[in-house]
């Protein structure tokens, strides 16, 4: 069926939901990241099982929907009822048969599957009332846990398309770019360049040929807001593009994802399939004359390659490498010709900023970081996942409102925001509203959304030690500063783990870092020495102790810890079975002794030891 | 168009890059990466120079040269306390990665380096990974050799590491590489480049050897060039020519003679 105008969509719309309203209830099934990795296809398998052989009135396997992500990952795998919104998490294979039983047969809450409160150990019931959700605002994640991914009346029903509709057939180009200049909405991937602005330079440029490229190239360790963006609602993409594309007056487009994301590009390629049998894509879209093909490029998951100018070169089918951008890609891009380049995430807002208008949006955040951003909670919180929140939230509020505070009840040491080549932010910073310039002007950076919790048990030294290693993994080797630069800059890190640096050494590291950010040819260069320098900007005493006292104050860099067993050992044996090395000797119900020479400071009998009687010295 | 380098305006022309400007000009800054032969790449940096405007509202940035296009009454300085800064760290990098390269020595110690602050690499060899090799090869239109690898363990390589298919021998990676890094050999009327071998055309008249019979052929089917070019070395092509030459002189004077006889 084409759907060739604004009406024939609205009709298509009621139906949808008519046939929706029909479901008594829904049980979603969270098939997003986390839950895959927690079993959650197990357990569609298991309800699958039970439905075969057993009748339960008016639900029937329609009722069963396999959602994108949810956000609460932490907590997977994930099952919410609805209309209710009763929210079971931790959900085993074992207790399917209960959920359809008790809940789906006859209404009944099972109240260990509810999600517990870690502060007041309450159950909670409906997950609207979970801290977690309650202090989010789902803008770009509107859709994610609501629908199936892989159904495109799902989509409609929830207002997809309609943005499509509008734009075509009542607004021209210049009032598209113009309502995306007045929303204000800067470019999620990490740069926050204004979208409207990018649009408008695009369209000014003579060409006969221009493109729209989406870059779904997240490669930030622990980020994966892309990923469920276009593995639960690939069709905000494709809508978002649709709109930019008739913005600047592109006959193609592309998306960019990474080959590590199976499941993005299996949904999105059943996304393009689904728009272009309804005529979203392809010729004469919407009856108009504009038409527009979107194809996928897969990227190889070199890290660089989410470089605006290397990722043109691999559309392109050139090694992806970065280029000069003294002429930028707006002007000279994809094959040379003028080419938008946005994320996911920022495509994902279009339809909304369409359909309700950039007012709307810029009344959401902050005067000069407008929307939502949304961000990968992850490392040591409560409640790690998938959130979004306007600009201009804290930080605190975001770790220790909506992420449940640190985990174990330990103490917060720092958070890193922007991905390997942001930075470090220590406690005194928490206040700081996130947005874009805030965040770059205290040493770090929005980058494309990735926020890393640690605790007191973490050494900072180690953790740039960790993303300058990732930086050097991943430099293309083009220019001398990026690739030998931060080669020598990490040599040089390690160093100071393994307490064989002096104060010289960090003198030059900082010089070095200077030249590395001056001369590098590309961003990933340029913020390269970020890791070390926001660590040694904000903890320079943990750097200096590993440098002076030759100690790591969190315990974590081998060469310069030693464990001891302290008064507090019972005499277990615990520990005893999981040394490697069989370093600690001890009889039963006497203090056991650890062998200095011996031990290789794995840290197997601190983990296992019970009764604190391990010592970090 | 006119561009200001150093305080001194200089004629420039649309289209050239800054570098081009200065290479002509004569005014020294450093290039390893640049060559007229090839497009401009940005991989050394230490063509960096500081740019500014009159109307750019006091804004300055530092830039690679080799890419930055000119325009009317850019204002360029060569060497600001940061850029000389900026080659000193490039350079002492370089030397470490090549601590036994007499080139990238010179050039260090111009600027006051000796000895690399840094750890230098194992096994060290000449290559500065300044990508001429591969993007003259690319020009040649052979594309025998690429990049391999990234970040330090880039690499410049054949495809998957054996004798290059396409390879024809034509030494222009050689003779471009600024480290003297790339070897070959010729042994007889065999040259070997990496690590296949190549039959070479011999001159007929002397038995010099003269190319290899692959890019002589490429040659002679892509370039215009006759099919029997190659059959004789420039030098006995010389010598013919004034062979021949000499030839056409004595017969005019023997008809002078023979002209002076009758008369």
């Amino acid at each position: 069926m084409k759907i060739d105008s604004p009406d024939k969509l609205n009709a298509w719309k009621e139906e949808c939901l008519q046939k929706d309203a029909k479901l008594k209830k829904k049980v979603m099934v969270c098939f997003g990241p986390g839950c895959l990795a927690a079993g959650c296809r197990e357990i569609y398998a298991k309800f699958e099982e039970i439905l075969a052989e057993r009748k339960l009135g008016d639900i029937t396997l329609e009722s069963f929907k396999k959602t994108g992500c949810h956000g609460l990952c932490e907590k997977g795998p994930l099952v919410v009822i609805e209309p209710e919104g009763i929210f079971y998490n931790r959900v085993r294979t074992s207790q399917v048969k209960d959920i359809v039983e008790k809940t789906l047969a006859k209404g009944e809450i099972i109240e260990r599957l509810l999600y517990k409160n870690p502060k007041t150990k309450e159950r909670v019931l409906k997950y609207h009332d979970i801290d977690f959700y309650k202090k989010q605002t789902r803008l770009a994640l509107r859709n994610l846990g609501h629908i199936d991914p892989d159904n495109i009346e799902d989509y409609v029903m929830r207002d997809g398309y309609q943005s499509v509709a509008k734009v075509l057939t009542g607004m021209t180009p210049e009032e598209v770019i113009d309502e995306v200049k007045l929303s204000g909405i800067r470019g999620r991937g990490g740069g926050g360049f204004p979208a409207g602005r990018k649009w408008a330079t695009c369209r000014g440029v003579e060409s006969d040929v221009r493109y729209v490229i989406c870059n779904g190239d997240e490669g930030d360790p622990g980020a994966f807001m892309d990923r469920s963006i276009m593995e639960g609602d690939p069709h905000s993409v494709l809508e978002g593009m649709i709109v930019a594309s008739y913005a600047v007056g592109a006959r193609d487009a592309y998306i960019y994802v990474r080959e590590e994301y199976p499941l993005a590009v299996q949904h999105l390629y059943q996304a393009i399939d689904d728009a272009k049998e309804h005529g979203f894509l392809g010729e004469n879209i919407m009856g108009t004359d504009f038409s527009l093909d979107i194809h996928i490029s897969r990227g190889g998951g070199a890290f660089v390659c989410g470089e605006s100018s290397a990722l043109m070169k691999s559309v392109a089918g050139e090694v992806g490498e970065p280029r000069a951008k003294y002429i930028h890609s707006v002007v000279k891009g994809l094959w040379d010709k003028p080419t938008v380049l946005n994320n996911v995430e920022t495509f994902a807002n279009i339809p909304l900023i369409m359909n309700k208008g950039g007012d709307w949006f810029r009344s959401i955040g902050t005067e000069k970081s407008t929307g939502t951003k949304a961000f990968s909670l992850v490392g040591k919180v409560e409640n790690t996942g998938l959130i979004e929140v306007p600009m201009g939230t804290t930080l605190r509020e975001i770790i220790y409102d909506i992420g449940g505070g640190i985990k174990d009840g330990r103490k917060f040491k720092a958070v890193q925001t922007g991905g390997p080549s942001g930075g470090c932010l220590p406690e005194d910073k928490l206040d700081l509203p996130v947005d874009f310039d805030t965040l770059t002007k205290a040493g770090s950076m929005m980058g494309s959304g990735g926020m890393i919790v640690m605790d007191d048990h973490t050494c900072m030294v180690d953790v740039a030690k960790y993303f300058l290693k990732f930086l050097v993994d991943e430099s293309c080797g083009k220019d001398v500063p990026c690739r030998e630069g931060l080669y020598q800059l990490h040599k040089m890190v390690v160093k100071v783990t393994e307490g064989k640096a002096s104060e010289a050494d960090l003198q030059l590291m900082e010089h070095l870092s200077k030249y590395i950010i001056m001369g590098s040819l590309c961003g990933l260069g340029k913020s390269g020495p970020n890791p070390f320098l926001s660590t040694v900007r904000y903890f320079r005493d943990e750097y200096l102790a590993h440098i002076i006292d030759k100690k790591c104050p969190g315990g974590v860099c081998r060469d310069l810890i030693r464990f001891e067993i302290n008064d507090k050992c019972t005499g277990c044996t615990a520990c005893i079975a999981p040394c490697p090395v069989d370093a600690i000797t001890g009889e039963k119900d006497k203090i056991h002794i650890l062998d200095q020479e011996k031990c290789t400071k794995c840290g197997a009998c601190y983990a296992v030891c019970q009764f604190d009687a391990i010592d970090i010295i | 168009m006119k561009i200001q380098i150093n305080g001194r305006w200089y004629e420039a022309r649309e289209g050239e890059m800054v570098l081009d400007v200065l290479r002509r000009e004569g005014i020294d800054v450093p290039a390893l990466c640049a060559h007229e032969a090839v497009e401009p790449y940005g991989a050394c940096r230490l063509c960096m120079v500081e740019i500014t405007h009159e109307d750019w509202g006091g804004w300055k940035g530092n830039v690679t040269s080799c890419l930055y296009p000119v325009e009317d009454k850019l204002i360029v300085q060569t060497h600001t306390e940061d850029i000389i800064e900026l080659r000193k760290t490039v350079l002492n990098l370089l030397l470490a990665r090549c601590p036994n390269s007499p080139e990238i020595q010179k050039l260090a110690s111009e600027y006051g380096i000796d000895t690399t602050s840094f750890v230098p690499r194992e096994d060290a060899d000449n290559c500065i990974m300044c990508g001429l090799c591969t993007r003259v090869c690319t020009q040649m239109g052979f594309n025998a050799i690429s990049v391999a690898g990234r970040g330090y363990g880039r690499e410049i390589a054949t495809p998957l590491k054996e004798a290059p298919p396409d390879c024809v021998g034509c030494l222009a990676c050689v003779k471009i590489c600024p480290t003297h890094h790339i070897q070959y050999e010729d042994i007889g009327t065999t040259r070997e480049i990496w690590g296949r071998q190549f039959e070479l055309v011999k001159c007929k008249q002397c038995g010099k050897a003269l190319i290899t019979r692959e890019f002589a052929d490429y040659l002679i089917e892509n370039r215009d060039i006759p099919a029997d070019y190659f059959d004789i070395c420039d030098d006995c092509k010389r010598s013919g020519t004034a062979r021949d030459f000499k030839k056409l002189v004595h017969w005019e004077e023997k008809e002078e003679a023979e002209e002076e006889v009758s008369a």
